[in-house]
């Protein structure tokens, strides 16, 4: 199982059932592959509307926030970008899953941009932060050199303050407790150990009384 | 279509609808493309790609500034914000929207959490309501709004399709003059007035074209 799919597998069990969720382009789209039985979510896509689903036939006025052709399921609407933002700021959108260049400490999310080298635009990503229940951030542990990106401090320019609730990566789920309190190792993944986690990790962790091998990747 | 294309000038700002080049009205666009108008100023919500819709405006350099939620996918928009030749002017797409309903509503500006604590937050007067900081965001207006539509009756009357409503109905009230390519076009009372998404008294124009998507 590569990092992506271990990371995608996890998030999918952080899901409940009848949740209204905003998935970011790429690693987090896999979520909805691996959903648990019994657990029917309704997607939300940013461009405008709620009932995301499995491509069947093409439709060039259908696609994704990415603009890649989707399908819609039973019970889905559509509508403009006013009302789509009216959802995830209103506080109508129960998780969103992004990825994250760094989090830190008191959960401060930079996703958007390297200055200098990569100005994508912030796009939906600062509403969703702002305005989603629960924001969970799937991310590989390290940048592709190893470095540590759940920092004490974020140094990219932020997305959102003390936004993120769980972290998700390859290697552990890490929650963020409220009030910038910390951030809290529950699981690691198999064969993982709590020493291996925290060597990769700059910010400071408290390590779960409760730490547990990470769910979900068993069938 | 020669007509509409006449009412854009160069110097302008044109709001144009659209999310990644679905719902732009590429006939249109493509149009003001071949006639070179210049020194726009661009609101949308991206610049789509190098070879769709607004995403020529770009390659094809008619564009003094964009005020946009995401270029990522135009790499020609990042390529000339770091040389500095275009001025890009990012916007959280949930701001950029309810700016734009702000400047069709009559409104002064509103206040929202988007942003606080990030450079979007950087000269902004901040406002705390009931305990939680929020920031002040002023209307967005334009000298002429581009939309697309699926069908139009000939009052001007629109009805979207799928994904391609996103910003269109929202600039139909936020400019001077509001130009929309529909794939369709049919008699007053074929739309029912229930089906109606935006009233066509917003509308001043309409040209027929593929509308909001390539196919």
């Amino acid at each position: 199982m590569n990092s992506k799919e271990i990371i995608a597998r996890r998030i999918a069990l952080e899901l409940k059932d009848g949740d209204v969720v905003n998935l970011g382009i790429g690693l987090p789209t896999m979520v909805s592959n691996y959903l648990p039985k019994g657990v029917n979510i309704m997607l939300q896509s940013e461009n405008g509307f709620i009932g995301l689903g499995p491509l069947k036939d093409v439709d060039p006025d259908l696609v994704n926030a990415g603009g890649q052709p989707v399908g819609v399921v039973p019970g889905a609407a559509m509508f403009d970008s006013c009302t789509s933002f009216m959802l995830i700021r209103g506080g109508h959108v129960d998780v969103t899953v992004l990825g994250g260049l760094q989090v830190d400490s008191k959960g401060n999310l930079a996703n958007w941009m390297v200055p200098g080298k990569m100005v994508p635009g912030m796009g939906g990503a600062m509403d969703l932060v702002s305005g989603a229940k629960k924001v969970i951030v799937g991310m590989e542990h390290t940048s592709k050199d190893g470095e540590a990106k759940i920092l004490v401090t974020c140094d990219l320019p932020l997305t959102g303050k003390s936004v993120v609730n769980v972290i998700v990566t390859e290697l552990a789920v890490i929650r963020v407790i409220p009030e910038g309190l910390g951030l809290i190792l529950e699981e690691t993944a198999p064969g993982v150990t709590a020493a291996d986690v925290v060597a990769k990790t700059q910010a400071k962790l408290t390590i779960s009384p409760n730490l547990t091998t990470m769910k979900g990747l068993s069938n | 279509m020669e007509k509409a294309t006449e009412m854009v000038k160069d110097g302008m700002t044109i709001m144009v609808g659209g999310f990644l080049g679905v719902g732009n009205p590429l006939t249109l666009v493509d149009a003001l493309v071949d006639k070179g108008v210049r020194n726009l100023t661009l609101i949308a919500n991206d610049t789509a790609t190098p070879q769709l819709g607004i995403g020529k405006f770009v390659v094809n350099k008619q564009l003094k500034k964009a005020i946009v939620s995401h270029i990522g996918t135009n790499p020609e928009t990042g390529r000339q914000m770091i040389t500095g030749e275009l001025n890009v002017e990012l916007i959280p797409q949930g701001t950029l929207a309810e700016r734009i309903r702000c400047g069709g509503a009559g409104l002064g500006g509103f206040l929202t959490p988007t942003g606080v604590g990030t450079i979007v937050d950087e000269g902004k007067q901040r406002l705390v309501i009931g305990g939680k900081a929020y920031l002040l965001e002023l209307p967005l207006r334009a000298d002429v709004a581009l939309l697309s539509a699926h069908k139009a009756d000939k009052f001007g009357n629109l009805v979207f399709r799928r994904s391609t409503r996103n910003f269109n109905p929202i600039m139909a009230f936020a400019a001077d003059i509001v130009i929309v390519e529909a794939k369709h076009i049919v008699e007053i009372g074929e739309i029912d007035p229930d089906e109606v998404m935006v009233t066509g008294v917003v509308v001043d124009w309409i040209v027929t074209g593929k509308g909001g998507n390539p196919q």
